[in-house]
């Protein structure tokens, strides 16, 4: 069978599939959106009848992904690492209920930042949590363990948790493909209260996940995933985890270094295999993606064991993502470099498309709150967040999502006039309604922009959930309806708009103005599929 | 037998069609490969690039190390530079002579170019001007592949077969303009090396 070429996700898509997936739910983020995306194209799937449409927000996606489990079915949720802060309450209580049908989180980690407000390891929850959990080297592990992680949730009942980071997400290699297992049948729990978690019931629920601890653990001894390499020289020995053992190979591969290698691809960690090796070697080098989860784990608060090397102690950089340079630089071996970038280069950040809706809305919005001695502008998470760039310099935070209207809010409460949010309508839709319903209750004098451009612009234009219903969803919760202003962001709109934003900030209550135009890449998109159908 | 390519540009300029181009012509020629591409908020008019690797033995890293690429290709001059940190001392630059401006501070063209011209190997080519010479400036990708073929250890019929293959569902019309584009590039170096 010839190997197919796949994204790590679309490994991980296409591995879900194969083994019998029934639903998946998510919410995009970079670099994991292209998991949903490829089930959503895929032939295979559509026939197959698999649920997939987007999720409201991370935590619906995991809520979801469990009720598919209830029924006995295989489900996925994925998402980008800070997905799983909102997803964090179902998926740590996950572990306790347990599940029935196969059920895997995926978390897509950002190390550097490409596309991120932070780096957090998603390893962490997984050992927070106490479910078994998965790192894949390369694509073709990352295809392989959406069946072996089904089969061990299935084995013992638990959510398994499956991290990748940027270049797993995003790098292509050829996959090669196994015989397809049918779809589980509708089969609910045998136990009655399984997901009842109720204090006593959680109680025994937990005493039960910490029991099992020591069986997993033997499931990681005994992984395909996590494999011991021997070698002839015990000066150091080396543990790598995911794609660290890709950098680590690239290095030494036609070197005559011949250290004992431990590459792990399984957690929770294989203690008799990490015994083994932190045993037979002077000094070890732990070479992990992301923060040192290992490393710290190995050393210990007093570090009075034997010497670990890794990120911190420098041997390799405390943050950012690992390149084959530096761990070269780790195992001693010459930095390779060519020619310096030449002093004519300058940065090209990325910025707002020829034609942005946005654009138009900030140059409304500064023209407005000009005159005012003091005011904020809150924001949140889209291509808009890039209003904080000259020339608009227009947005004074960017937290998390959802966190415009709440904060906007707080500072209103706190006495600041005016008090805007800029938040775009997928993100409000994610967790910006609940957030303006405390506007409404506590009757805040703050000015929301919702800035409709009918997508999810930033990830690559995903339907968003919200999409058609945004006014009533306002009315819903309480803005009255004569100040919820639908305005054109355009050029030739723009003294209306600066007038209507005006009276807006002016009001002593909530406001919401919804700037509504179409993104100009879904447009450009639309207009290139119209033309080819023609 | 190892090629290891940076392929460089701004985002939304399409360069992923050239990695996929390449990438199919040597999983055809029965290849490894392993190509990384940027998605997400830098392809909002920022830089990108993609490292793309084929070999005839297994490739660990997804990225290529610095110092090591056997070349670069560069839809855009200023952004063929910001990668030489990558090219090896015999590696080969071969970029698109027409600049990208989304930015205040674009620099002059001729120090761009007095810096590409610099480099020991390189091939700078007005792909836009071919490709419309051709009948369209979309095949410009294409023509600076072509302009890359000769220095990369693949046969130029798989460069050919992966055309007919990507673009067949276009018709015939499109495969015949890319198929020219990519000859147009190839003799371009074959002139000018
Ligand atoms: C918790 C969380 N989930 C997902 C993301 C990824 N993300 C960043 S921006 C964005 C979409 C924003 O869409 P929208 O609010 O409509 O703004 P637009 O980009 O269309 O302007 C997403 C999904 C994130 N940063 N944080």
């Amino acid at each position: 069978m010839r190997k197919s070429l796949l994204l790590g996700d679309e490994a991980i898509a296409q591995g879900g599939i194969d083994a019998g997936l029934s639903g998946i739910y998510a919410y995009p983020g970079t670099p994991s959106t292209e998991i949903m995306e490829f089930v959503q194209h895929s032939k295979q799937a559509k026939e197959l009848n698999i649920q997939c449409t987007w999720s409201a927000n991370e935590k619906t996606a995991v809520e979801a992904a469990l009720g598919m489990s209830f029924t006995g079915k295989r489900a996925m949720a994925c998402m980008k690492h800070v997905g799983l802060n909102v997803a964090a309450d179902p998926f740590i209580n996950s572990a306790f209920t347990g599940v029935n049908g196969g059920c895997i989180v995926v978390s897509a980690d950002d190390p550097s930042m490409h596309s991120s407000q932070n780096e957090q390891d998603s390893r962490f929850y997984g050992k927070f949590s106490l479910i078994p959990f998965l790192e894949p080297a390369n694509q073709q592990e990352a295809y392989d363990m959406a069946f072996y992680g089904f089969d061990l949730s299935e084995k013992y009942k638990l959510p398994v948790l499956m991290r990748i980071t940027t270049r797993m997400a995003h790098s292509r290699a050829g996959v090669q493909q196994r015989d397809i297992k049918k779809q589980n049948n509708l089969k609910l729990p045998e136990d009655l209260v399984q997901f009842v978690l109720l204090p006593a019931i959680a109680r025994k629920k937990y005493k039960k996940l910490l029991g099992v601890q020591p069986l997993l653990e033997k499931e990681s001894e005994e992984s395909p995933f996590n494999f011991y390499k021997d070698g002839s020289d015990k000066k150091l020995g080396i543990i790598t985890c995911g794609i660290a053992y890709n950098y680590l190979m690239e290095n030494i591969q036609n070197t005559n270094l011949n250290y004992p290698v431990l590459k792990i691809g399984q957690y929770p960690l294989p203690k008799k295999m990490i015994e083994k090796i932190y045993n037979e070697c002077e000094e070890i080098l732990v070479i992990e993606e992301g923060m040192p989860f290992v490393e710290e784990m190995l050393k210990g608060y007093l570090a009075k064991g034997k010497t670990i090397k890794g990120r911190l102690d420098g041997t390799l950089p405390r943050d950012g993502e690992l390149t084959p340079n530096l761990v070269a630089v780790a195992l001693g071996l010459t930095d390779t470099k060519g020619k310096d970038v030449p002093q004519v280069v300058v940065p090209r950040p990325p910025s707002f498309c020829d034609g942005c809706s946005h654009s138009d809305t900030y140059i409304a919005l500064n023209e407005a709150l000009r005159g005012y001695d003091k005011y904020a502008v809150f924001s949140d998470i889209g291509c808009y967040t890039l209003g904080a760039l000259p020339p608009y310099n227009a947005i004074n935070s960017c937290v998390d999502m959802g966190a415009s209207i709440t904060m906007a809010k707080g500072a209103a409460d706190g006495g600041l006039h005016p008090s805007v949010a800029t938040i775009g309508d997928s993100t409000f839709s994610h967790s910006g309604i609940t957030g303006l319903l405390d506007a409404c209750n506590s009757r805040s004098q703050v000015t929301i922009f919702i800035l409709d451009n009918l997508t999810t612009a930033m990830t690559g234009g995903q339907d968003t959930p919200g999409f058609g219903k945004i006014e009533e969803i306002c009315k819903g919760v309480g803005v009255e309806l004569e100040h919820i202003r639908v305005i054109k962001p355009l050029k030739n709109q723009h003294e209306t708009n600066v007038k209507i934003i005006k009276e807006e900030i002016e009001y002593k209550g909530v406001s919401v103005i919804i700037p509504r135009r179409e993104c100009i890449q879904t447009l450009n998109k639309k207009n290139k599929e119209k033309f080819k159908n023609k | 037998m190892r090629n290891d390519i940076i392929i460089s540009g701004v985002g939304g300029q399409g360069i992923v069609s050239i990695s996929a181009i390449i990438g199919f012509a040597a999983l055809d020629a029965g290849l490894f490969l392993k190509q990384s591409e940027v998605h997400g908020m830098s392809q909002r008019g920022g830089d990108v690039q993609s490292h793309l690797r084929i070999s005839d033995k297994e490739i660990y890293s997804d990225l290529i190390p610095k110092g090591k690429a056997d070349m670069i290709i560069s839809v855009e001059p200023m952004e063929s530079l910001r990668y030489l940190p990558w090219l090896s001392a015999e590696g080969w630059l071969v970029t698109n002579t027409n600049p990208f401006i989304n930015i205040p501070d674009y620099p002059h063209i001729d120090k761009i170019m007095a810096e590409i011209k610099s480099v020991k190997n390189n091939i700078a080519i007005d792909a836009d001007t071919i490709a419309k010479e051709i009948g369209s400036v979309k095949a410009a990708n294409v023509v600076i592949l072509g302009a890359a073929s000769p220095f990369l250890n693949l046969p130029y019929e798989k460069f050919q077969g992966a055309i007919k293959f990507i673009f067949g569902k276009k018709g015939d019309a499109v495969v015949n303009l890319n198929l020219a584009a990519l000859e147009a590039g190839r003799k371009f170096s074959e002139k000018n090396k």
